[in-house]
């Protein structure tokens, strides 16, 4: 399948997948026993929040590739899967905030996660910032790769710090040891969502790659033809 | 030349510009002062107030201080080309950034002594018995900074709009280091046993030696041609 093969599957694979979440978060799951409706946020709130994690981790696995071995693609995977990750992680945190306000009682609050997950967003958007404000490309790529080495191994400690600090969020649900409390069908429709969030991931980065590889041709012919 | 000389020619060169125009130290010292002095319109003169923010105003002194100098210092390396200079001095690149750290780590621990009797005077605090104490929350928590500053302005130096982008990429990544100081400090203005600041401590341990290795695997990236 050639790139832009790719990419149409994910599109389309994303889109089938929204459809499908929203009829699983919205109809087939029940109401939850406690929250009632509004629990139905999670069905976006999780899958957002976590394929903002694989996304960072995903730039600190490229930039450590790009200075070790200076190939323009990881740059390029680094960059945009940054893009994306501080798309997703402001719109969790947005989703998050419209589900506190119901069941905590307050749009926002100093919780431990809540704190780390906004202290990660704002490093990533001074990345951006660093990435546009540097002339020279490949300066800026050594700089910014830089940076999400030292920002994301800085996510431990702050989350650390942060729970030392205070802590009020509800324990993971999903990603914890041991039986799982939740319906069946909420589970069905969580892992709906979240694998259709992450074929829109994987469209949006394979389409951010197929434009840079754009830019790059682009200024390889006006060196050609322009000298 | 062994690489500890190195580093310390460097840093003592650093400290020598420092010492003779002493521009950086005045400015960060100044600025620091007025900090603390607008915090105190901020909070009035309810005692109890100040006593339950006053770590977190120190710290913020300092914090907004050490940018003041971390720019100055890369800065004054671009002007001239006294970069280019250095980076053919004959020393690995480790030593360049260890020889600026120590050279930011000084002048900032220099304006954080100057400051603290003028933070005990202006906030009638008694800090003069606690200074051992205080300095062993001071010197980690500079030292992060500094390491992580000197990392981050470097990057920042040639760029248009450095002012603003240092404390930018600076504040977000410090914050835990920043917490696990005013913490550490609170415990010891306020009197607490100093057990309850042993994990601060280790908090800043972790950031101090996470930033050092991080910046000495990767600073000679970020000087190269």
């Amino acid at each position: 399948m050639t790139g832009r093969g790719v990419e149409r599957a994910l599109g389309l694979l994303a889109a089938l997948g929204l459809l499908i979440g929203l009829y699983a978060g919205f109809l087939y799951a029940p109401p939850d026993g406690v929250q009632g409706e509004v629990q139905r946020i999670m069905y976006l709130h999780v899958p957002l929040i976590l394929v903002s994690y694989l996304a960072f981790f995903i730039v600190f696995v490229a930039s450590i590739l790009y200075l070790w071995r200076r190939r323009d693609r990881a740059d390029a995977i680094a960059h945009s899967s940054a893009e994306i990750g501080v798309l997703f992680t402001a719109l969790a945190i947005a989703a998050g905030s419209i589900w506190g306000r119901p069941t905590w009682g307050t749009w926002w609050t100093w919780d431990a996660r809540l704190t780390t997950t906004t202290i990660l967003l704002l490093i990533f958007i001074g990345y951006l910032m660093l990435r546009a404000l540097v002339d020279d490309h490949s300066r800026g790529a050594v700089f910014s790769a830089v940076l999400a080495i030292i920002g994301f191994l800085d996510i431990p400690i702050i989350h650390m710090s942060v729970v030392w600090w205070r802590t009020l969020h509800q324990p993971p649900s999903i990603l914890r040891p041991g039986p799982s409390t939740v319906a069946p069908e909420m589970q069905v429709a969580l892992y709906t969502n979240l694998a259709a969030w992450l074929f829109l991931y994987g469209y949006f980065l394979a389409k951010r790659l197929r434009l840079e590889e754009a830019r790059w041709e682009l200024n390889r012919l006006r060196m050609e033809n322009l000298g | 030349m062994s690489f500890s000389r190195r580093v310390w020619a460097i840093a003592r060169k650093d400290l020598l510009a420092e010492w003779r125009d002493r521009e950086s130290v005045t400015a960060m010292f100044y600025f620091a002062f007025l900090v603390l002095f607008l915090f105190s319109f901020a909070l009035g003169a309810d005692q109890a107030l100040i006593r339950g923010a006053s770590s977190g105003l120190l710290w913020l002194a300092f914090t907004f201080t050490s940018v003041l100098g971390l720019s100055r210092s890369v800065q004054g390396e671009l002007e001239n080309d006294c970069l280019d200079g250095l980076l053919l001095y004959p020393a690995q690149r480790e030593a360049i950034y260890l020889g600026k750290l120590v050279g930011n780590f000084s002048s900032i621990l220099v304006v954080e002594l100057v400051i603290l009797p003028i933070f005990a005077v202006l906030y009638n605090m008694d800090l003069w018995a606690q200074l051992p104490k205080l300095m062993v929350i001071a010197v980690p928590g500079t030292l992060g900074l500094a390491a992580a500053g000197t990392l981050l302005s470097t990057m920042t130096a040639g760029l248009r709009a450095r002012e603003a982008m240092l404390p930018f990429l600076l504040f977000p990544v410090t914050i835990p280091l920043l917490l696990a100081a005013v913490r550490g400090t609170e415990v010891v203005l306020h009197g607490e046993p100093f057990e309850l600041a042993v994990p601060w401590l280790k908090l800043m341990a972790a950031f101090d030696i996470v930033v050092l290795v991080v910046s000495l695997m990767t600073f000679e990236y970020l000087v190269e041609e």
